[in-house]
């Protein structure tokens, strides 16, 4: 607990002192950076939580700018696109950044989820940490979607298309679900009005809601370390940590190299290859919506094909949906799913890093044959790999407790 | 260095550093706010046939968003012009925007046609042509001029404001030239093409 005396002394500027005695400020930066104390022994692991940030902030900015001269109509979206890349100042920079930010915004969090399955960030007492990361996931595959659609070419159609159709594979409701989903009787104007509304304000509103209940959650209980031990059960004689340093300035100035190191792969691919070959942006999305011709070779976005390769996989359309919707829904289980006492992958048995291995494996081969023709040798592999990703998820809460632990240490291990 | 001043020295380079790109990092967003190369396009000079215009009569076109006037003025109407030089707040146009070469009585480089903004100086209204001599509504001193229905304010065959109305200046004159005998530009300045 902070001392009386302390709390005077916080600021020695009289016009923050004066905005401090009506406002919690130094309440606030006390409990969320400079008596934030996080374990000392982060690896790298632990920077995606904060490179997530720096991608939303740079998502809302580019994309306000964006929207003010982008159109949302069916006659005019295509070609406003156009004329931001190429008449607008710096125009191409902001669509750039934006589209390109979508894909590092998934790189990114695949890698932060990724960090929280090595080191049991889910388990107890993070749960509900967990749970609004989920949702936030989802709240970003939405958005995502929805933005692919925004610039209206023939991409974006057919991708509207297909997955507003995928609601259509639900008995009884889903032909009227899609008409309600589209405000229409197929794939229009309106519809194309309604998802420029959800993706620049409805989910982006959800998102920042949930940011804000994520961290809130996670430094009201304190965040994981690489050893998956509670820090807060070792306290010196003022109550701080004995493994944790303040969030402010030490993880900070840390993360602040990490944000240049990011910033200079991202801006690289911004300017050098915002197409990133077709998988950021693809070439069949640089003509019109032609609701006549669909492209030969569809596929979604890169961040999609391990569910689009499941969805493919099954040889039945309400099955496939049911498949692609459990697919994604697994993770949120994870912290009911894994009996192991044990959080760090670093004092676990051989079975889960067997099986977080082979999911890790399964996940990106999926991710790869989303992208192949779904034929021959590619539906196969299809089929195995999509029996391995639930079987991660399924038989989790059997092999997890078969696992022999390590013995956990008291204190953080810390190369000096 | 001590430690401590060593550690300050770092935080206000870093802080200087990232200050600096931070303003690199601002111009992108800055600039596109700036007009398009298509609202550039759109406000590129214009040309007019000035053939058909009738001595005494006015057409009104629209350049950068703007009304822009061009009046053809009669003999009778260039007559009128000079008389009311006492009442007039700027008469030498010295307080007033124009190309150097309308910095004259007529404002304009061929007396007949004077090619003005029909933008009051005062707050933005589009003044009207009352070109009747001592009409009721102007009073028995009126010889032709331009009104401004929003404060009142009242204008000259020139665009010369008068004395004691809310508009500081006379109207505007953009830039102009021409082209030939009956073609005008509007939009680029005759010394602009010499210089």
């Amino acid at each position: 607990m902070p001392s009386d005396n302390k709390q005077e002394v916080y600021f020695s500027n009289p016009m923050l002192k004066w905005v401090d005695e009506r406002f919690p400020l130094s309440k606030v930066l006390r409990e969320h950076a400079t008596e934030y104390y996080a374990s000392k022994n982060f690896n790298i692991w632990y920077i995606f939580g904060v490179l997530s940030t720096v991608v939303l902030v740079l998502m809302l900015l580019t994309g306000i700018f964006l929207t003010m001269n982008y159109k949302p109509s069916a006659a005019e979206a295509f070609n406003s696109v156009e004329y931001i890349m190429r008449s607008v100042e710096y125009g191409w920079l902001m669509r750039y950044m934006h589209s390109t930010g979508a894909s590092f915004f998934f790189i990114v969090l695949y890698l932060h989820m990724f960090r929280g399955m090595l080191y049991g960030s889910y388990k107890n007492p993070r749960e509900l940490i967990w749970l609004l990361g989920m949702m936030l996931y989802f709240c970003l595959m939405a958005e995502a979607f929805l933005g692919y659609i925004l610039p209206w070419g023939n991409m974006s159609y057919w991708a509207a298309q297909v997955i507003v159709n995928l609601f259509g594979t639900i008995p009884f409701i889903g032909d009227t679900l899609v008409e309600w989903i589209r405000g229409d009787y197929y794939i229009s104007d309106i519809t194309l009005n309604r998802f420029f509304a959800l993706h620049v304000i409805a989910v982006p509103l959800a998102i920042l809601g949930l940011v804000f209940a994520h961290i809130v959650a996670l430094h009201h209980i304190g965040s994981n370390n690489p050893d998956g031990i509670e820090i807060k059960d070792n306290k010196d004689a003022q109550g701080k940590p004995i493994d944790g340093v303040a969030f402010h300035p030490f993880h900070t100035s840390k993360d602040l190299v990490w944000i240049t190191i990011f910033l200079i792969l991202y801006f690289g691919a911004v300017f050098f290859a915002p197409e990133m070959g077709g998988l950021f942006l693809e070439v069949d999305n640089f003509e019109p919506a032609n609701p006549l011709k669909t492209p030969e070779h569809i596929v979604p976005s890169w961040y999609f094909t391990p569910y689009y390769a499941i969805l493919r996989s099954i040889p039945d359309s309400l099955l496939g949906f049911i498949a692609l919707v459990s697919a994604v829904l697994c993770f949120v289980f994870l912290p009911w799913l894994d009996k192991c006492k044990v959080k760090s992958i670093r004092y676990r048995g051989w079975q889960y890093k067997v099986a977080l291995a082979i999911f890790v494996i399964s996940f990106v081969s999926l991710g790869y044959l989303g992208m192949q023709p779904s034929s021959g040798i590619y539906l196969i592999l299809a089929r195995l790999f999509t029996v391995v990703y639930f079987s991660f998820f399924l038989l989790m809460p059997f092999y997890t407790r078969l696992e022999k632990t390590k013995p956990v240490p008291d204190r953080v291990v810390y190369k000096k | 260095m001590s430690k401590l001043g060593r550690r300050k020295f770092l935080s206000i380079a870093t802080s200087v550093t990232g200050a600096v790109g931070g303003i690199f990092a601002l111009t992108p967003f800055i600039s596109s706010f700036q007009p398009s190369k298509r609202a550039k396009a759109l406000g590129a000079a214009i040309k007019i046939n000035i053939e058909k215009i009738e001595p005494g009569s006015i057409v009104k076109v629209i350049w950068k968003g703007m009304p822009v006037w061009i009046l053809h003025r009669s003999e009778k109407m260039l007559d009128k012009i000079d008389s009311s030089i006492d009442e007039l707040r700027d008469p030498n146009s010295e307080l007033s925007v124009q190309p150097n070469f309308a910095k004259n009585t007529f404002r304009s480089i061929k007396p007949e046609y004077l090619v003005v903004e029909g933008v009051c100086t005062h707050l933005g209204c589009a003044p009207i042509e009352k070109f009747a001599i001592a009409p009721a509504d102007m009073g028995p001193d009126w010889k032709g001029g331009f009104f401004c229905p929003c404060h009142g304010s009242k204008f000259d065959l020139s665009g010369r404001v008068f004395a004691g109305v809310p508009a500081p200046s006379n109207l505007r004159i953009p830039p102009h030239r021409y082209e030939n005998e009956t073609t005008l530009i509007i939009g680029e300045n005759e010394e602009e093409e010499n210089a």
